[in-house]
């Protein structure tokens, strides 16, 4: 959409929700990123008050017209919510959109901070933040799992995984589909990690809320540490012990040198999640996890080059990604021999 | 035989190029792409210096796992070769290869070898902690 379209619509759209005659939209702005939804900044105000209290808020929809995302900005908005109301540090809900624009769309209210990984691992004023960061992502993850799909009938569309299927089988298989779909060279040392992950596959049947992307780059932060856990996109019904895997995945330590986020030691983060009320962490599972999260990085990365070579895309980074798979390769040596860290 | 600047001394001049001029005259997507291009070209260099010696040791380590067979004559030709025998190694291991210890250390020696190889073109800060 183009910003007069959005500004236009927004107008109106916040008037209503105010009951207000008048809203003044200012500072619009696209931020930049993210093939699979608009995302726009914006403020707004009521017209004609002596003191008017300026409302920062965040527009974001589906990107084209017709074609619903994954899992969509209605089901994004809800998800939202309810960790909202969990106690998750998230950026506050709005409004839920409705028809006005021919896409999805929902408003949240805007977090200052930013996002990159590596500023967080080196940047000097960060040095209080990465202190304080692995105790609040343990504390907002504690507080994502206890989001059911008993209690949020609204979720009930969010994936999972089939009837009679664990939610460790459904990763696996989803991913090893899509490396066997996607990859232009074999790649033998995949293949022993796909084996080495049927062979621990964990029984395990919970299914909670998963966030699904838990990583250093999906985190607004600022020098007080975290401000908001976004890109709610991969969420999932599945084993809570996934997203901890995730978070320690080599690429997601942006350099630094402990495993959580690069930032955070491995015991002290358990600690702190079981304290915040999270699932008893079983060590065995997140190390499943987290060879299965450097192999799904390294499928996604050979995803990206198909996307590339198949003409989806002319980015040089895309293109380049290919040559980081192996990192994941090495990492998933060290993971297989125990030599992790 | 083609004239001076070599291959690798123009890949070097335009990587210059790019990591200077253009990324202290821009800002933002077109700064953060011609770094990541400059860089690709740092690698391609690495990649063009190495390819030779890197691509006669995954044979060797591949005739170890697999039986001795002759060495192409083209680099093309052994790239090619490359690929299949890695797809015969993949399979190998999809049937189990490597579940037994012995054959498992010769298999990790082997993907050890591989992949630092790999690494020393496309992240060698990475390579050299190892």
């Amino acid at each position: 959409m183009d910003a007069a379209e959005v500004e236009a619509g927004l107008t109106r759209f916040v008037a209503e929700r105010w009951g207000s005659a008048g809203v003044a939209i200012a500072n619009l702005a696209r931020f930049s990123g993210g093939a699979g939804r608009e995302t726009w900044g914006f403020d707004a105000r009521p017209e004609r008050t002596s003191a008017p209290e300026v409302l920062e808020a965040v527009f974001r929809c589906d990107p084209i017209k017709g074609v619903p995302s994954m899992p969509g900005r209605a089901l994004e908005f809800h998800l939202i919510k309810a960790a909202w109301d969990e106690g998750v540090v998230v950026p506050e809900p709005l409004w839920d959109g409705d028809d006005r624009f021919g896409v999805k769309f929902f408003t949240m209210k805007r977090v200052a901070g930013e996002t990159l990984g590596a500023r967080l691992v080196r940047g000097e004023q960060y040095a209080n933040a990465r202190e304080l960061l692995p105790g609040q992502l343990a504390e907002s993850l504690a507080r994502i799992h206890r989001v059911t799909r008993e209690a949020h009938p609204e979720l009930a569309e969010i994936p999972g995984p089939a009837q009679g299927v664990s939610p460790a089988q459904a990763e696996v298989d989803n991913y090893e589909a899509s490396y066997r779909l996607n990859t232009q060279d074999p790649h033998p040392v995949f293949e022993l990690a796909f084996r080495w992950l049927h062979a621990h596959m964990p029984r395990v049947e919970e299914r909670v809320l998963v966030h699904g992307d838990y990583r250093l780059g999906n985190f607004i932060f600022d020098e007080t540490g975290l401000r908001a856990v976004i890109d709610w996109e991969l969420a999932h019904w599945g084993d809570p012990m996934e997203d901890i895997g995730w978070l320690a995945v080599k690429s997601w330590r942006f350099g630094g040198s402990q495993p959580m986020a690069g930032v955070g030691g491995r015991e002290a983060f358990f600690a702190a999640y079981e304290a915040a009320g999270g699932f008893p962490v079983d060590r065995e599972r997140v190390r499943f996890w987290e060879l299965f999260g450097n192999l799904r990085w390294g499928v996604i990365t050979i995803g990206q080059v198909a996307n590339y070579l198949a003409g989806r895309s002319k980015s040089v980074e895309l293109a380049s990604i290919g040559r980081r798979t192996a990192e994941t390769e090495w990492e998933l040596l060290n993971l297989l021999e125990g030599k992790g860290d | 035989m083609q004239d001076r600047p070599t291959v690798d001394e123009l890949l070097e001049a335009v990587a210059g190029f790019l990591h200077g001029d253009v990324m202290s005259n821009t800002t933002g997507r077109i700064n953060f792409h011609a770094r990541v291009a400059g860089n690709v070209l740092q690698m391609l260099r690495r990649e063009l210096t190495e390819m030779e010696g890197q691509l006669s040791r995954e044979w060797a380590g591949l005739d170890g796992l697999l039986g001795v067979e002759a060495t192409p004559a083209s680099r093309d030709d052994t790239w090619r070769k490359i690929v299949k025998r890695n797809e015969a190694l993949a399979q190998r291991v999809r049937d189990g290869f490597g579940d037994d210890e012995t054959d498992r250390e010769r298999l990790m020696a082997h993907f050890r070898a591989t992949s630092h190889d790999k690494l020393a073109v496309s992240n060698p800060a990475l390579a050299e902690q190892r």
